[in-house]
């Protein structure tokens, strides 16, 4: 009996995640209701803040970017089978890394070397930051998600004492950096644009969203097409396989948590290169914990978690236009907007699937084959 | 004919989608009875029994229970009804006494104390009526397996069943505790109980039942009186054609030693020893069976040998390779020896339930050249090559994107063995080779074993169904609490023997080793 069970491929990756989605969005506009905000007025403002103009367009894609690489961070580990709740202080110290190797060494090197190894840096701090607690949980058995969400405060600290204490640009107030020389910025969208007549509003948007898309083909390929990603997989899907097949699952944890790690590190390319110029305090502020919805709602696959950062990148952008526009919405009222999308596309992931296994199985007439032996 | 009948099934129909699980399925029960039910793997028994435990509703067709219309919407309308059920995997709380396991859901009263009182004065009752003696008072994870199974009886019996459904019972059992089970099984008819069986095993169809009824896809296809049919019979039904019980083969033409154990000692995680300072060969050319009630040291065994664990002691050579404890071996490199693992548990083993039917192929092998460049493993070729596996080996449905878990055991089985012998080892390590796997498909699983033999294989096969041992292998060696104790050519090898040796622990059960399961039709 080897019928095909459970729903097909496109009900589960969109149909389902689309109605999770229009479950929020309902839920949101009850609330807008009862705080007297008129739904519809609501959602015009947040779609043309998102799309409606140049540097709304920007904003948005510039946040995806952060979304992108956080999420694949969590979809890396997912693999393995952990649950890596660290991309918040993995991206932290990854701009560290980034804003690091720009302080120590843009005095020595020209701008066009600084920037491929800002980029590396970024992302080796990043996994360097997820590997102690991977070390811990392959050899020691400590939980991964208990030990990586301590390292996010371990990280928020560390990083304040830094600033604080030893980065801080002399004679200043404020906790950050010197501004990077110019020849150390990534370029931003639209000075790259401009190059080829194109001309578009200013925004944040820079080049760092290729290379988050160059992140997320590189985790197909690796997840998919590698042995190194085939093996990865067998440890988090059946550990013991994994064993009898000759894998050592600790180094696959290991593996996978350098490359977790090292994703979402590269926040930092986007957020320290690509648009602040410098270091500064709390620069990554939730993006490392929203990947862990991009990547559930992307079901773990690149192009999902791609199209799962766009929403959010939208949410985030129309959000804060929201907020701005009408007098009834605070920003507190656009975090929960974003924590109810969170919470039906995340936590409440299956709300309907039962519903519509049901549905699916008494229409296409498909057999649930391994009950019954 | 006015007996009166326990069960009457007419024409019961139950499809999951597409699929008819029961089509037009028509049985009658006897009341004091043992009835067997045979058929394959997804030839619908369990669906059936489902039915009547009131876990799935029927489409259409009736049901009489006693004579009363039925059709149960729970199983607690089937209990009411008099119908009990003893699963194949134990539904028994471990750290429980047998009291509170048989209580539980029927406490009664609103102090614990009532209930306790009346259900220890009513299970020393039953289990006085029915010779099913156990310590009420002991906590269930301390009985062994047999005793656990007499819990479930009585649990059911306790609740009022008159009709008692056991599902595989005998899977779990050594050969004196199965003999147990039946005497309990003819003690309970006595007493006016309606036994049905599940099974897969037509000895155990022989050696207890007054009636059988075989299934194949769903339908109900005989009824026969058991006195008055033979295990071949049985088969031939079962399967649909004619069916070799027996595996032709020739003698072994044995060469060198390719496994050599020496005083081999292994330790599982808790440092508890499960190997004890064993010694044995496997030469090329021969098959060595390890019989022996599961849990006696033979996963241990196979671990240390596939270089999976550690071993604590002496030494095993592979090959002309030598393990010990300071030179340890990993299973990567025990492939690279030419030596091959079909594992004892495939779900959890041997292959990965999520992954496509070419990523399991590749289990274990998944570095090799042949589909691996410096980077990339290229799909396109692991799917070829799993192509050429099913093909070799008649995996159906021929679909190397099919999800794993979606495969029947029998082809999971061998995919898994298409796997192993396609890389041409020297040494094959096979673990409960049929396991949950259909008739027709362990025939020929016998023979492709029988195969890599002849082509000069050093084989050990492990195994708990004896009947296998005895057919394929050449030489037998009975392992019980991590020794070896016993070793018999297989031409000379009988249940009763071995299953003497499995318990190791003497002769003084004579009388239940006289009873051993119908013998005389093995070689039908």
């Amino acid at each position: 009996m080897s019928q095909n069970q459970g729903m097909p491929f496109w009900m589960n990756a969109i149909l389902l995640p689309f109605l999770n989605l229009v479950t929020a969005f309902i839920a949101i506009g009850v609330i807008f209701l009862v705080i007297g905000v008129d739904p519809i007025e609501a959602t015009k403002i947040l779609v043309l803040g998102a799309f409606g103009y140049e540097e709304g367009i920007g904003f948005m894609l510039y946040y995806t970017t952060n979304f992108i690489f956080t999420g694949l961070a969590v979809a890396v580990a997912f693999h393995a089978g952990l649950f890596n709740i660290g991309g918040e202080g993995q991206a932290y110290i990854g701009g560290l890394g980034a804003g690091l190797a720009c302080l120590t060494l843009g005095q020595w090197l020209p701008g066009l070397l600084i920037i491929p190894i800002a980029i590396v840096a970024s992302a080796v701090f990043g996994a360097a930051w997820a590997y102690i607690p991977a070390v811990l949980q392959a050899y020691r058995g400590s939980h991964i998600v208990i030990t990586t969400i301590m390292f996010n405060y371990l990280a928020a600290a560390l990083m304040v004492y830094l600033m604080v204490n030893v980065i801080r640009e002399p004679g200043q107030m404020t906790p950050q950096s010197a501004e990077f020389d110019q020849s150390m910025w990534l370029p931003s969208m639209h000075g790259l644009l401009a190059n080829f007549g194109i001309e578009i509003e200013s925004s944040p948007l820079n080049i760092s969203l290729f290379i988050a898309l160059l992140a997320a083909l590189f985790v197909w390929l690796f997840i998919w097409h590698t042995r190194w990603g085939y093996q990865l997989r067998t440890t988090g899907s059946n550990a013991r396989a994994a064993v009898y097949a000759g894998i050592k699952p600790s180094k696959m944890i290991v593996l996978s948590m350098l490359v977790s790690g090292g994703l979402a590190g590269m926040v930092g390319i986007n957020e320290i290169l690509g648009v602040n110029h410098r270091l500064l305090l709390d620069f990554h502020m939730g993006y490392g914990f929203a990947g862990i919805a991009v990547a559930l709602m992307g079901r773990n696959h690149p192009v999902g978690i791609i199209i799962a950062s766009l929403l959010f990148g939208i949410l985030y952008q129309g959000g804060a236009e929201l907020a701005f526009e009408m007098s009834g919405i605070t920003r507190d009222i656009v975090v929960v907007m974003q924590g109810l999308v969170i919470l039906f596309s995340g936590a409440l992931e299956f709300l309907y699937k039962p519903w519509l296994m049901k549905l699916y199985l008494s229409v296409s007439g498909s057999s649930t084959a391994q009950e019954y032996a | 004919m006015q007996t009166s009948m326990a069960i009457e099934l007419t024409d019961v129909s139950k499809h999951f989608g597409a699929v008819r699980a029961n089509d037009n399925v028509s049985l009658s029960v006897e009341a004091g009875t043992i009835h067997g039910i045979v058929g394959e793997n997804g030839a619908g028994k369990s669906t059936l029994m489902s039915i009547l435990y009131g876990f799935y509703q029927y489409d259409k067709g009736h049901i009489k229970v006693f004579g009363k219309d039925s059709n149960f919407q729970n199983s607690r309308e089937a209990l009411a009804a008099g119908i009990g059920m003893v699963h194949q995997h134990f539904m028994l709380v471990e750290p429980f006494t047998v009291l509170e396991n048989v209580m539980l859901g029927n406490e009664g009263g609103k102090l614990l104390k009532e209930g306790r009182d009346h259900a220890r004065k009513e299970l020393t009752r039953l289990a006085d009526e029915y010779g099913l003696s156990v310590d009420i008072d002991a906590r269930v994870s301390s009985l062994s397996v047999g005793r656990q199974q007499r819990v479930e009886i009585l649990k059911a019996l306790y609740r009022g069943a008159k009709i008692l459904i056991l599902d595989e019972p005998t899977g779990v059992l050594t050969p004196q505790e199965t003999t147990e089970l039946f005497r309990i099984l003819n003690a309970l008819k006595e007493q006016g109980v309606t036994i049905i069986l599940i099974t897969h095993k037509l000895q155990e169809i022989m050696a207890v039942t007054d009636n059988v009824s075989v299934m194949r896809a769903g339908k109900m296809v005989a009824h026969r009186r058991t006195a008055e049919t033979s295990k071949a019979d049985i088969a031939e039904l079962m399967v649909g054609r004619k069916v070799l019980l027996q595996v032709d083969k020739d003698d072994a033409t044995v060469g060198k030693p390719l496994i050599i154990v020496k005083n081999l000692t292994v330790k599982d995680d808790l440092g508890v020893e499960r190997v004890k300072n064993i010694s044995f060969e496997v030469r090329a050319g021969e098959v060595v069976g390890i019989a022996g009630v599961s849990g006696n040291g033979q996963s241990q065994l196979l671990e240390a040998l596939s270089g999976i664990s550690r071993i604590h002691s002496g030494s095993i050579e592979i090959n002309g390779t030598e393990v010990t404890r300071s030179k340890p071996v990993n299973p990567e490199r025990m492939r690279e020896l030419g030596l091959a693992h079909v594992p004892q548990d495939r779900h959890r083993e041997g292959m990965v339930g999520t992954f496509s039917a070419y990523e399991t192929a590749a289990l274990g092998y998944h570095n090799d050249k042949d589909y691996n460049g410096r980077f990339m493993m290229s799909r396109r070729k692991v799917r070829d090559y799993c192509a050429k596996l099913m093909d070799a080996f008649d995996v159906r449905p021929r679909d190397p994107d099919l999800k794993s878990a979606n495969f029947s055991g029998g082809n999971q089985q061998k995919l898994i063995l298409a796997r192993e012998f396609e890389q041409d080892p020297d040494i094959l390590l096979i673990g409960q080779p049929t396991r949950g796997v259909d008739i027709g498909a362990i025939e020929f699983i016998h023979r492709r074993i029988i195969e890599m033999r002849d082509a000069g294989k050093a084989v050990l096969l492990v195994s708990v169904e004896l009947e296998e041992i005895i057919s394929v292998s050449d030489r037998v060696l009975v392992m019980c609490d991590g020794l070896i104790t016993g070793e018999v050519p297989a031409a000379e090898a009988d249940e009763k023997t071995l299953g003497l040796m499995m318990t190791s622990s003497s002769a003084n059960n004579d009388a239940s080793a006289d009873a051993a399961i119908g013998k005389s039709e093995v070689s039908a």
